[in-house]
């Protein structure tokens, strides 16, 4: 039993969501109702998966020991390319998959040239934040390119999936991508890479493994995922804006650090990113339906994310202070 | 069987201006317990670092059982047979024994381009065989390396290395920073690797812990072999007046 509580004490997304649950009762109750109704939780998850699927991709890389600031830019070029392409002409399976390309390029350039010059993630990828950003500007020329509606197959992405109107496909894909993103961190060969990566750079560099293409991959996969999650966005609004994503990057890291992640890296886990990001989401939404006022988020969130962090030493410290059968 | 399994010839090396390494020539013989000594900065550690892929030497050759090596990467120096345990940087402290034993290694239930399952429960099973045939006894292969004692590390460290039936163990300030007793415990495994007929190379700065478990003694001072002598025929007043 000790051994349980040991454990648990040890698994720091455990304390995120049971806070988690605390407040989706304590707005429930304060809203009076309205925090659970239908309409919404139809808004809620439709801003849900946009959200999450950067804060997944940050944990990731943040495990592997680097950051990714440039996450909220990427968010706004994806889509924006994709929708100049349509406008071009292009066919929208083909747009989508070189604004995809696109993303995974950026992701390799933040990579690569973090550790080919040896220099700290956080300046690297905060040049690509005002370059991808400017970019995204250049390329829509000023005027927001505009895509009539059911011109491209969106439905793919943000249809419905129920008859109730409640789950959109963007749910379904972000559940899958989490899934598989967890279970690459936690299954593979490669996700054993990363955290040792992140865990302890000479040791794993000893032991034979190539941290700086396991670096470089986990820039590439956050990329990614950024991308296709302002994509997913721009498709549910319809509308391709130069400056949507802004700010996303640092909410994106107070996520998985809420969740669990540490910014030295090696420790974390999608869940706790995961959790974290929803965690997020519910605070911004839970308290405007509680009629408090919404000036007070951002407050929230940091004080939550300097609570977290606080909290889960603490929690860890203690764990692993508590003595179990020891093998003497 | 009279081959060394690791020869080193005219090896050179030089670091941004410094000769750190001036023509090592050195046999190991297979089997061997060799004990390498040396003040800080006397070459032991660029050594050990070119015999286990760090990095590369400027000059000289290195026969692996009689073969030219070509050691370009811990990988290749694995690959041959020549692994290496550091005094801190072999484990990653945040992640279980089972995952450290196979870091690199992974046994893969299936895989696509290199990339694929792990095989848990065979990691688990190997890591607590392989850590039982160095005679160390941990309670789980889930716990977590960073709560192990150092020299509890080290052993570890050590039983990986046997379960990928290395030929050669390089030993880098095994005993640095360690009590006594777990001192006692880390040069009882390199005991018995020369039992088990594995060769070992133990680098440390502390005479005691090298007499006390190799048969060869070499000592390096400004980037050369100054001494290469059996244990039983020098003594430590010899060596330390040498450094």
């Amino acid at each position: 039993m000790r051994r349980l509580v040991k454990l648990a004490m040890q698994k720091p997304e455990l304390a995120s969501a049971m806070l988690l649950l605390v407040l989706v009762v304590l707005f429930q109750i304060r809203s009076e109702g309205v925090f659970l109704s239908v309409n919404n939780v139809r808004g809620f998850l439709g801003l849900l998966p946009e959200t999450a699927l950067v804060a997944v991709g940050v944990t990731l890389l943040m495990i592997s020991g680097e950051f990714d600031l440039s996450v909220g830019s990427v968010f706004a070029l994806m889509p924006m390319t994709m929708a100049v392409l349509v406008v071009a002409g292009w066919p929208f399976w083909a747009a989508v998959a070189v604004g995809l390309l696109l993303c995974a390029f950026i992701g390799f350039l933040n990579g690569w040239l973090t550790i080919r010059f040896d220099i700290p993630s956080f300046i690297t990828t905060l040049g690509m934040l005002f370059m991808a950003r400017s970019l995204t500007v250049v390329i829509s020329g000023g005027f927001p390119p505009r895509i009539k509606p059911g011109e491209v197959p969106s439905w793919i992405f943000v249809g419905f999936v129920d008859d109730g109107g409640l789950i959109r496909a963007s749910v379904l894909w972000f559940i899958a991508i989490a899934i598989l993103i967890s279970l690459l961190l936690s299954r593979t060969n490669f996700g054993n890479w990363v955290r040792a990566t992140g865990g302890f750079l000479p040791a794993a560099a000893a032991m034979g493994i190539p941290t700086g293409k396991v670096k470089i991959a986990c820039f590439m996969i956050c990329s990614v995922l950024a991308g296709f999650a302002g994509m997913i966005q721009s498709l549910r609004l319809n509308s391709f804006l130069p400056s949507i994503g802004e700010g996303m990057e640092l909410q994106a890291v107070a996520a998985a650090v809420i969740g669990g992640t540490s910014l030295a890296g090696g420790v974390g886990s999608i869940i706790g990113g995961l959790i974290g990001a929803i965690l997020i989401r519910v605070i911004d939404n839970g308290m405007v339906m509680s009629q408090i006022d919404s000036n007070w988020f951002k407050f929230a969130i940091g004080a939550l994310t300097i609570f977290a962090v606080v909290g889960n030493a603490w929690l860890r410290r203690r764990g692993r202070a508590m003595k179990v059968e020891t093998d003497r | 069987m009279n081959m060394p399994i690791i020869e080193t010839r005219d090896l050179h090396k030089w670091y941004s201006g410094v000769h750190a390494l001036k023509g090592v020539s050195l046999k190991v013989d297979s089997g061997e317990a060799v004990g390498l000594v040396g003040d800080n900065g006397a070459g032991k550690s660029t050594l050990i670092n070119i015999l286990s892929g760090l990095h590369h030497q400027d000059s000289g050759d290195i026969l692996v059982e009689g073969r030219p090596a070509d050691i370009r990467s811990p990988k290749d120096a694995m690959r041959l047979g020549i692994e290496t345990i550091y005094q801190y940087n072999s484990m990653v402290p945040l992640m279980t024994i089972s995952r450290n034993v196979f870091i690199g290694r992974e046994p893969l239930k299936w895989s696509i381009g290199g990339i694929g399952i792990l095989d848990e429960r065979k990691m688990r099973e190997e890591s607590v065989r392989a850590i039982a045939d160095v005679d160390l006894h941990l309670r789980s292969p889930d716990a977590l390396v960073g709560e192990l004692s150092g020299g509890q590390r080290q052993g570890v460290a050590i039983a990986r290395a046997m379960h990928f039936k290395s030929k050669v163990m390089i030993l880098d300030e095994p005993t640095n920073h360690l009590s006594v007793k777990e001192t006692a415990k880390v040069i009882g495994f390199v005991k018995g690797l020369k039992a088990q007929g594995v060769t070992s190379i133990f680098i440390s700065h502390n005479m005691h812990h090298v007499f006390a478990c190799c048969n060869r003694i070499v000592a390096m001072a400004l980037g050369k072999v100054v001494l290469d002598k059996p244990a039983a025929e020098t003594s430590i007043e010899e060596v330390s007046a040498l450094l």
